[in-house]
C-alpha cells in the first residue's frame, strides 16, 4: 500500500503520481501535488465527490483518505518540527520516506541518516461553523451526488443511531435551555448524525474532553488542521473548507494513553506538558481527527443553496437572482410583516438588518455595521424565541442569547486563553463572521450583575459599537475584530448601544395576541419560497456598492439643508446612519449604486421611524 | 538509540574500546541532525564511567594541581568538564577546589562534540587532511586550539570604544574590559562571565559567527579558556567551581514567529513574555551505581536525559547487580519556563506562539510569570539562548532524572512513532527589557524595533516644516476636524521629558500630559479615544461608568492555585508609560474619581489593603472625556458648572478642549463630505491622504525614547514671560490667576512639541505654540460668561474672579450692615439675611450670603453658630 495512501473515488487518483515522486523528495513533488488537487477540486462539483466531516461520522470514513471539513479556525497551536523526509533503520527496505501529510512515521526510523529533513508545520484547532442553523446542514449534506464513502445510511442502521443518539441528546439538550431558553426542535435524523463518537462507545470520554465549542449545546467533530504552507494567511476565526487527508491512526491515540499512564511515574521534566496540555493538544484521535490540509478554500458565506465560486465569477447566477430581487424581497417582506405583528416599517428595517455587513474599517471605525433595537416586543407567549425560530429559518448561522441576569453571571462570552493547558478557551462571542445574534432582553430580570456579569455587557456594548472582542489573555488583552449581526430585543429601549431603535407597533389587539402568535408559526412556508428568502438574503450581502460623485454632492446638500432647519435634529451620527440605510436599502433592492430614489426613501424611512420613537417616548414616560 | 539503556552485548562493545571515537567519525557522516545523534553513540567513551578511565584520562593526573592551575586536556572540551574532583578516592574529593560544574544549559554539551583529535588527520572528516592544528571538532570547522587562542586574546585584549562611564561603573574604559571582570571575579567570587556577543563579533567575526552556529562546541571552549587565563592571573584565588562564560546579545535575535528548523542547536536571542514557570526540577546529572555484590560504585553521566545503565559490574562482572544510590548522585537545578510571543510582536488576527524555556542552575527562578506581584511591569524577558531540538518523544521514556525510586525500564521499542519533534530552549542568559533598569540597556532593545531604513524614513518625515500638521491630521482622519484637539492629543502622545529631581526632595516631575475632552454628546469623543487606545502600546480603555475605584487601581485577591494574596492591577496601573483613556469621565463616582489625584500630580498609587503597603507606579497620561452636566453645554455656565467635577481634579488637565457642536452651514457642508467621502472612498485614496498608522507609531516611539529635549535659554526666556502674562492677567484685577502648575504645563507642552520636531531642544517656537494651545484651550474652558474674558482661575478655584469680586462685595456689605447695627453681640441669621437683602440692589442668594458670612468668620470678625450670629471682639 502506497504511504499516502489516498483514497478518493472516480478522478483523484493520485497514488501512481504519488509513488513515482517519492524516489526524489526535493523535486518540488509536494507542489505538484498540491496543484494536482486544487486543480481537481476546481472542477465542476468537483468537491461534491468529497466526503465531509461535517456530514458523515467519522468512523464511516477511511483513514488517509481525502475529506473536506467546513470549519472556523477557534485557536491556533505552535508550530511543530517533524521529519519531512527520513530513513527506516531496515536496510530492506531503506527508501526514503516522506513524512509529510502524516502523523505517525512507519517502522524503524533511522534517526542517524542524514537524509533526514526536519520540517515544519503549523496545527489549527479547527470547529464547525458555530450556530450553523439545522437547514444548512440538511441541505449540504444531501447535496453530495454520490456517496464517496463506504457510508450508505441504511434505514434500520439510521433508526438504531437514533435512539442512541436520543439518550445523548437529552443531556446536552438540558443544558442547553437554560441558557438559550429556546427549544430547537431537530430536523430528521441526517442532523444528529453529526455527532463525532461512534454511538456508546466513546460516551465516557467525552464528557471529560471538552472540545470547546464557542457556542453551548454544539455538537460535530472537532478537527486538529495541520497546514503545511502559508500559514500566516489564516487568521483566527476565519472560514473555511478544507480539503485534506485524514489522519486516525490509532497510533496516535495509543501514544497519548501511554505517555497518559507513564507520566504518573515519570518525573515532570519528562513530559514538557502538563497533563491538561497533553488532552488538548493530542486528543484521542477517534474524538478529534487530524486533518492534513493539502489545499484551503475560504468561504465568503456558508450558505449551501449559493454557488461555492464568489458572485463575480458566476454571472449567470448573479444576473438571475438580480433580476428577481425585487419581488423576493416584497415577498419577504410581506412575511416579515406577518411575523412582526403587522408592522411593515420594522419588517422594512428588519430586511435591512439581516443583510447589513461590516464591509470596511476606517482607523477603529467599522462601516456597514447595522445593529439594531427591536424594543417593544411583547413579552406574550414567548414571542422572541419564535421569531427567533422564523428568523433561524432563513440565516445560515444564528445564535439566541437570552440575557437573563444567570446567563449574563455565567456565560462566557469572551473567549480567555488558558496557559495551563494553553489553549483558547472559547466563548459564545467567539463567532464567524455574519453570524447573527440575537440578544432576548425580554428575559432581563432585577437583580446584580457580579464581575462576570459587568464584563460580559461591556463586551457586548463593545462588540455593538466597534465590532470587536478584546480576547482575554490574562496578562494583555488581545483584540479581534469581528462581524456580527446583532439584533437585540426588548420591551423598552435597550440598556446596550445600538445604531438604530425601532418600536415595533403592533396591529394585533391584545387579546387576539395569543391567537396570532401561535398562527405564525402555522403560517405554511413552502421550502422553495424559504430558499428564495435564505439565497436573497445571502446574495444581496455580498453585493458591490458604490456611490457617484453627482449623489454624494446631493447628499452632501440634503445634509446641510436639514441641519439649516433645525441643527438639533440632525447630528453627524444621524448622517452616519442614513448613509448605511442608504446603501442597504439599495442592496436590498438589488442595486449596486446610490440612487436619488433610494436615498429619499431612506430619509423617509428614518424619519417615519424616528417619529415613531418620538411619539411612543410622549406615550410613554418611562422612556429614559 | 531508541532504547537507550543498548543491550549489553553493546554495552560491552563500546566498553571494550573506549578510546576511539574516530572509529565512528568515518561513518557517521556530517549532518547536523546526524552530528547531535551521533554523539550519544560515542559520547560516553570519554567519561568517567569508572576510576579505572577516570585515571587514565590525561586530567587525572593533574587533578592535584588543579587547585592552582587547572590545565587540562589541551584540545578537549570534554575533559575539561569532567567532575574527576568528586570522583571517589581521589584525595582531592573532599577539598573545595575548583570543580567544573556541569552546563546542562548547554544540553549535552560534553557528550555532543565528537571530537576528532586523538586520530590522526585522515580520521578528521571534516578538517583539511594534515597538521594537527587543524582539526576541528567533529562536524563543525571549530578548532579548539584556535578558538580558544582567540577567545584569550579577545579578554586580554578587548577595550570596549563605545563604552561609557555609566554603564561599566568602577571600570577602567581604557584597559581591557574583560580583565577588569575577571578581576571582579577573583574579589567577588561569583564564578561568571557575561560576554558581550557584539563585542566579540567587533574583535572578531570568525569568532563570532563559530559561536553562533555551534555554541555547543565554542562555549565550552571559551570556558576552559576563560578558566586558564584566570588561573593563571589569579592563582590563590578560590571559586566555588570554575567560572562559565554566558555570551548575551548575539545578533541573531529572532522572533519567535520566525524560528525555524534551521535555528536548531543555534545560538539565538528572542524575546517574549513570561506565561508560566514550573517548580523547581531536581535533574540529575551524574548517576551513582553501586554493585549489590561487590559494593562496587560507579558513576555514570545522565546523557540527554538518558542514563546509560551498565549492566556489567567492572570489578565482579556479575550483570546486572548494579544499582542506583539516589543520594549519592548528583543533581541541578532546573525550571521550565514558558513564554509567549509579546503583543507588539503578533501579525493581527493570530494567536500568540509559545516556546519552552529550560533554565538551569542559578537562572533558576530568575523570571517569573506574567508578574503579578510586580506589576509596574510586566516582565519581558530577552533570553540569550540555545536551541536544541530534543527527540521525538516516544524515544524518551526513559525517564531522565530519576529521583523516585523507580527502576529503569526499556521501554518497548516502537516501531511507530510520532513524527513531531519537541523543541524547546535552554536558556543561557536572560535579562529583563525591564524599563527600571537603566545603564542604557534600553537602547539595544530598541535597536531592535528600529531598522536603518526606518529610522530614516522618519528623520526625513521630522525634518519637513509641517511634520506637525502631518502628524496631527494623521491622527484619527476618520474624526472630522478638531484640529486643535488632535495637535493636543499628539502631543499627549509625545509627552514631556521626564525629570528626576528626587536629589533635591520634589521627586519625579509629571512628564505626561492629561487632557480633558468635555462636550455634546455625539461629537466622536469616543472615537477619538478609541483611536488613541489602540495607536499606543499600552494604552487602556475605560468606561468611568462600568470602573470601580478598583478596578482603576489595583485590588486583592487570593490567588485561586496559590492560596496566596495578590495584588491584582487596574487600568491606570496597566498603563503605566502609556495612556489611559476614561470615557464617561462625568459618570464615575466621586470615591473613584479622588484616586486619580495622586495618580494625576504624582504619578504613584498608594496601596493598603489586606496587610499589602506599597506604592506603585501609575506614569500614565489621561485622557478623558465628559459631558455637561445637563447632557448639552449650557453657554451660559462655566465650564465648572456644565462638567462638575471638582477643581482639584481639573486643575490637574494640562489642557481642557470643548467638543461643541459649531452648527455653521460651511462646517457642515465640509462635515457632510467628509463623512460620505469616508464611507465611499476607496482604500488607496486613504492610504494616499494620510500618514500610515504604523509609521505614525514608529514615529511617536522613536521620538520618546531618543529625544529629551532640553530648554534653551531663549524659550525659558519666553516661558517666563509667558507666565508673567499670565499672572498679569488676573492681576490686573488684583488676583493670581496662573498658577505654578500652569506653568509645569506649559513647559511639557513645549517639550513636546519639540519632540515631535526631533529636536533636542525647546525652542521659541515650540513656546509659541505650547502657548497657543493652552490658550486655545482655555479660551473655549475659561471664558468666564460674564465678563467674557479669559480666566483661568475658574479651574484653580472653581469661581470666576467676578464671581469672587462679588462675594468680596457681599461680604463688605455684610460687614457694614452689622457695624451700622451696632453693638449687638448675637444676631438672628435668618433677620441678617433679609436685612442685608433689603439693602442691596442685586438679589442676594442664601449661599453667596453663607459664603460672605464664611469669609467674615475667615477674618475672625464673627462667628457663626447653628442659627445665631456672633460678633467676635
Amino acid at each position: 500500500v502506497d504511504t499516502s495512501d489516498m483514497y478518493i473515488n472516480g478522478p483523484l487518483q493520485v497514488n501512481t503520481d504519488h509513488a513515482a515522486s517519492q524516489s526524489n523528495p526535493k523535486s518540488g513533488w509536494e507542489a505538484k501535488v498540491v496543484e494536482f488537487f486544487k486543480d481537481r477540486l476546481k472542477e465542476k462539483d468537483a468537491h461534491t465527490w468529497v466526503p465531509s466531516l461535517n456530514d458523515v461520522p467519522l468512523h464511516y470514513l477511511k483513514p488517509n483518505s481525502l475529506v473536506k471539513f467546513r470549519c472556523l479556525i477557534q485557536d491556533m497551536f505552535d508550530p511543530e518540527f517533524f521529519m519531512g523526509a527520513y530513513e527506516t533503520v531496515d536496510p530492506s527496505t531503506n527508501v526514503l520516506r516522506c513524512g509529510r501529510y502524516k502523523d505517525v512515521t512507519e517502522c524503524g526510523v533511522d534517526f542517524n541518516s542524514r537524509n533526514t529533513v526536519t520540517a515544519e508545520r503549523q496545527t489549527f484547532y479547527c470547529v464547525p461553523i458555530p450556530g450553523e442553523n439545522p437547514w444548512v446542514k440538511e441541505i449540504s449534506s444531501s447535496s453530495r451526488v454520490v456517496p464517496s464513502t463506504s457510508y450508505a445510511p441504511t434505514r434500520q442502521k439510521r433508526s438504531y443511531e437514533e435512539d442512541d443518539m436520543d439518550d445523548m441528546d437529552t443531556q446536552p439538550q438540558k443544558q442547553r435551555e437554560p441558557h438559550s431558553g429556546h427549544t430547537e426542535q431537530h430536523g430528521n435524523g441526517d442532523c444528529k448524525r453529526q455527532e463525532t463518537e461512534a454511538p456508546s462507545s466513546q460516551t465516557a470520554s467525552a464528557s471529560h474532553l471538552d472540545l470547546n465549542f464557542p457556542l453551548p449545546g454544539e455538537k460535530g467533530p472537532s478537527c486538529l488542521v495541520k497546514v503545511y504552507e502559508d500559514w500566516d494567511s489564516f487568521k483566527l476565526n476565519d472560514t473555511l473548507e478544507v480539503f485534506g487527508i485524514l489522519s486516525v491512526s490509532p497510533a496516535l491515540s495509543a501514544l497519548a494513553d501511554e505517555k497518559d499512564a507513564s507520566s504518573s511515574i515519570l518525573d515532570p521534566t519528562e513530559s514538557m506538558e502538563t497533563a491538561e496540555e497533553q488532552r488538548v493538544h493530542s486528543p484521542p484521535a477517534s474524538l478529534v481527527p487530524r486533518l492534513h490540509m493539502l489545499y484551503a478554500r475560504p468561504l465568503p458565506h456558508n450558505n449551501p443553496l449559493l454557488p461555492s465560486a464568489t458572485l463575480e465569477d458566476n454571472s449567470a447566477f448573479l444576473s438571475s437572482t438580480l433580476s428577481e430581487m425585487a419581488s423576493v424581497r416584497a415577498e419577504l417582506l410581506t412575511y416579515l410583516t406577518h411575523v412582526l405583528l403587522g408592522d411593515a416599517l420594522a419588517a422594512e428595517y428588519l430586511i435591512l438588518h439581516l443583510i447589513s455587513n461590516v464591509y470596511a474599517r476606517r482607523d477603529v471605525l467599522p462601516l456597514g455595521k447595522f445593529a439594531m433595537n427591536l424594543s417593544g416586543c411583547p413579552a406574550a407567549a414567548l414571542y422572541t424565541q419564535r421569531f427567533y425560530q422564523i428568523i433561524q429559518q432563513l440565516v445560515p448561522s444564528s445564535f439566541y442569547l437570552g440575557m437573563s441576569l444567570q446567563n449574563m453571571n455565567q456565560m462566557r462570552l469572551v473567549p480567555k486563553k488558558d496557559y495551563v493547558a494553553n489553549r483558547l478557551v472559547s466563548g459564545a462571542l467567539q463567532l464567524a463572521r455574519n453570524t447573527f445574534l440575537f440578544l432576548d432582553e425580554t428575559h432581563l430580570e432585577q437583580g446584580q450583575l457580579d464581575t462576570t456579569g459587568v464584563r460580559n455587557v461591556t463586551a457586548l456594548g463593545n462588540l455593538i459599537s466597534w465590532q470587536k472582542v478584546d480576547y482575554d489573555f490574562n496578562y494583555h488583552q488581545m483584540e479581534f475584530p469581528c462581524n456580527i449581526n446583532v439584533l437585540i430585543a426588548s420591551e423598552g429601549r435597550s440598556l446596550l448601544p445600538s445604531d438604530c431603535q425601532i418600536h415595533l407597533q403592533s396591529q394585533v389587539s391584545p387579546p387576539n395576541m395569543e391567537e396570532y402568535l401561535s398562527n405564525i408559526q402555522l403560517h405554511p412556508q413552502t421550502s422553495s419560497q424559504l430558499n428564495k428568502f435564505r439565497i436573497y438574503l445571502s446574495v444581496a450581502r455580498q453585493l458591490d456598492y458604490s456611490i457617484s460623485d453627482e449623489m454624494t454632492k446631493s447628499v452632501e446638500d440634503d445634509f446641510v439643508d436639514m441641519r439649516k432647519d433645525d441643527p438639533q435634529s440632525v447630528s453627524a451620527e444621524d448622517l452616519h446612519r442614513m448613509l448605511v440605510v442608504a446603501r442597504l436599502l439599495s442592496l436590498s433592492l438589488g442595486q449596486t449604486s446610490l440612487t436619488r430614489d433610494s436615498w429619499l426613501r431612506a430619509k423617509h424611512i428614518d424619519m417615519l421611524r424616528r417619529s415613531r420613537m418620538e411619539q411612543h417616548q410622549c406615550v410613554n414616560g418611562n422612556e429614559p | 538509540m531508541s532504547s537507550p539503556t543498548s543491550t549489553p552485548g553493546r554495552k560491552r562493545g563500546r566498553d571494550g574500546n573506549p578510546a576511539t571515537p574516530s572509529s565512528e567519525g568515518p561513518t557517521s557522516p556530517p549532518s547536523q541532525r546526524r552530528r547531535g545523534q551521533d554523539s550519544s553513540n560515542g559520547d560516553l567513551m570519554p567519561m568517567p564511567t569508572s576510576p579505572a578511565t577516570d585515571m587514565l584520562s590525561p586530567a587525572a593526573p593533574q587533578d592535584t594541581s588543579l587547585f592552582s592551575s587547572p590545565r587540562p586536556h589541551p584540545l578537549s572540551p570534554l575533559m575539561y568538564g569532567t567532575p574527576s574532583s568528586r570522583v571517589e578516592g581521589t584525595p582531592r574529593s573532599s577539598v573545595r577546589g575548583t570543580p567544573a560544574r556541569q552546563r546542562p544549559d548547554l544540553g549535552s554539551v560534553r557528550k555532543a562534540p565528537q571530537v576528532d583529535l586523538h586520530s590522526d588527520a585522515d580520521g578528521a572528516v571534516a578538517s583539511e587532511p594534515n597538521a594537527g592544528q587543524r582539526l576541528v571538532i567533529w562536524g563543525t570547522d571549530v578548532n579548539v586550539g584556535t578558538c580558544k587562542e582567540k577567545f584569550q586574546r579577545f579578554l586580554q585584549r578587548f577595550i570596549d570604544p563605545t563604552a561609557t562611564e555609566d554603564e561599566n561603573a568602577g571600570l577602567d574604559l581604557n584597559e581591557p574590559l574583560y580583565m577588569q571582570k575577571l578581576e571582579e571575579i577573583s574579589v567577588v567570587g561569583d564564578p561568571v562571565l557575561n560576554v558581550n556577543c557584539l563585542q566579540v563579533q567587533s574583535f572578531d567575526a570568525e569568532l563570532y559567527r563559530q559561536l553562533i552556529c555551534y555554541p555547543q562546541e565554542v562555549i565550552p571552549t571559551f570556558d576552559m579558556a576563560v578558566n586558564e587565563l584566570f588561573f593563571e592571573r589569579f592563582p590563590d584565588s578560590i571559586l566555588e567551581y570554575q567560572i562559565q562564560v554566558r555570551p548575551y546579545n548575539a545578533l541573531k535575535t529572532r522572533n519567535m514567529r520566525s524560528l525555524n528548523p534551521e535555528d536548531i542547536d543555534q545560538l539565538i536571542t528572542i524575546s517574549g513574555m513570561v506565561i508560566r514557570t514550573s517548580q523547581l526540577i531536581p535533574e540529575m546529572q551524574e548517576a551513582f551505581f553501586q554493585c549489590q555484590v561487590c559494593a562496587y560504585s560507579t558513576r555514570v553521566e545522565v546523557d540527554r536525559g538518558r542514563i546509560a545503565e551498565p549492566a556489567v559490574c567492572r570489578h565482579c562482572n556479575n550483570t546486572h547487580s548494579l544499582a542506583l544510590v539516589h543520594n549519592r548522585s548528583a543533581f541541578s537545578d532546573k525550571q521550565m519556563i514558558k513564554i509567549q510571543e509579546s503583543p507588539e510582536d503578533m501579525p493581527a488576527g493570530q494567536t500568540p506562539h509559545t516556546t519552552i524555556v529550560y533554565a538551569h542552575n542559578d537562572l533558576v527562578d530568575k523570571v517569573q510569570p506574567g508578574d503579578r506581584i510586580n506589576i509596574t511591569e510586566l516582565l519581558l524577558i530577552s533570553p540569550r539562548l540555545h536551541f536544541t531540538v530534543q527527540h521525538p518523544n516516544s524515544l524518551s521514556h526513559v525517564p531522565a532524572g530519576i529521583y523516585r525510586a523507580v527502576p529503569m525500564r526499556v521501554s518497548p521499542i516502537q516501531s511507530n512513532v510520532k513524527s513531531v519533534y519537541k523543541t524547546h530552549i535552554d536558556a543561557i542568559h536572560f535579562r529583563k527589557t525591564d524599563e527600571k533598569r537603566l545603564h542604557g540597556l534600553d537602547e539595544d532593545a530598541e535597536q531592535k524595533l528600529f531598522t536603518e531604513d526606518r529610522v530614516q524614513t522618519l528623520k526625513e518625515l521630522a525634518a519637513k516644516p509641517d511634520v506637525y500638521e502631518r502628524l496631527s491630521s494623521a491622527l484619527a482622519p476618520s474624526i472630522y476636524e478638531h484640529e486643535d484637539i488632535k495637535k493636543g492629543i499628539l502631543l499627549q502622545l509625545f509627552g514631556g521629558t521626564r525629570k528626576d529631581f528626587s536629589q533635591t526632595g520634589r521627586g519625579n516631575f509629571r512628564a505626561e500630559v492629561n487632557i480633558l475632552l468635555c462636550g455634546d454628546p455625539g461629537t466622536s469623543k469616543s472615537q477619538l479615544l478609541q483611536y488613541v487606545f489602540n495607536l499606543v502600546p499600552r494604552g487602556q480603555y475605560t468606561s468611568g461608568k462600568g470602573s470601580s475605584a478598583v478596578g482603576l487601581t489595583a485590588y486583592v485577591m487570593k490567588d485561586p492555585e496559590t492560596r496566596q494574596l495578590v495584588l491584582q492591577t487596574g487600568a491606570l496601573v496597566l498603563s503605566d508609560n502609556g495612556i489611559c483613556c476614561i470615557d464617561e469621565f462625568d459618570k464615575m463616582s466621586d470615591s473613584t474619581r479622588s484616586v486619580l489625584h495622586e495618580v494625576m500630580e504624582q504619578q504613584t498609587l498608594s496601596i493598603a489593603k489586606a496587610g499589602i503597603i506599597c506604592q506603585l507606579n501609575a506614569r500614565t497620561a489621561v485622557l478623558a472625556a465628559a459631558n455637561p452636566v445637563e447632557s448639552q453645554w449650557n453657554p451660559k455656565k462655566t465650564t465648572i458648572e456644565n462638567i462638575q467635577l471638582p477643581h482639584t481634579l481639573l486643575s490637574r488637565f494640562d489642557l481642557i478642549f470643548l467638543m461643541l457642536d459649531p452648527q455653521d452651514e460651511a462646517y457642515d457642508r465640509r462635515l457632510a463630505h467628509h463623512l460620505v467621502s469616508l464611507y465611499y472612498q476607496s482604500e488607496e485614496q486613504i492610504e494616499e491622504e494620510f500618514l500610515d498608522m504604523a509609521v505614525l507609531r514608529d514615529y511617536i516611539a522613536y521620538a520618546r525614547t531618543y529625544i529629551n529635549p532640553r530648554l534653551s535659554e531663549e524659550a525659558s526666556q519666553a516661558l517666563i514671560e509667558a507666565y508673567v502674562d499670565m499672572r498679569k492677567i488676573g492681576s490686573g484685577r488684583g488676583m493670581v490667576s496662573a498658577y505654578p502648575r500652569q506653568l509645569e504645563s506649559l513647559i511639557r507642552l513645549a517639550e513636546a512639541h519639540a519632540k515631535v520636531r526631533f529636536s533636542e531642544k525647546v525652542e521659541t517656537i515650540d513656546v509659541e505654540e505650547a502657548k497657543r494651545l493652552h490658550r486655545e484651550a482655555l479660551k473655549q474652558s475659561a471664558t468666564d460668561p460674564r465678563t467674557g474674558f479669559v480666566d483661568i482661575s475658574i479651574l484653580t478655584t472653581g469661581m470666576s474672579a467676578t464671581a469672587r469680586k462679588r462675594k468680596e462685595e457681599v461680604a463688605q456689605a455684610l460687614k457694614k450692615l452689622i457695624q451700622a447695627k451696632g453693638k449687638t453681640p448675637a444676631m438672628k441669621y435668618q433677620q441678617l439675611l433679609d436685612d442685608l437683602r433689603g439693602q442691596s440692589e442685586t438679589a442676594i442668594t442664601k449661599e453667596l450670603f453663607d459664603e460672605a458670612l464664611r469669609s467674615l468668620a475667615d477674618e475672625d470678625y464673627l462667628t457663626v453658630t447653628g442659627k445665631t450670629v456672633r460678633l467676635l471682639a
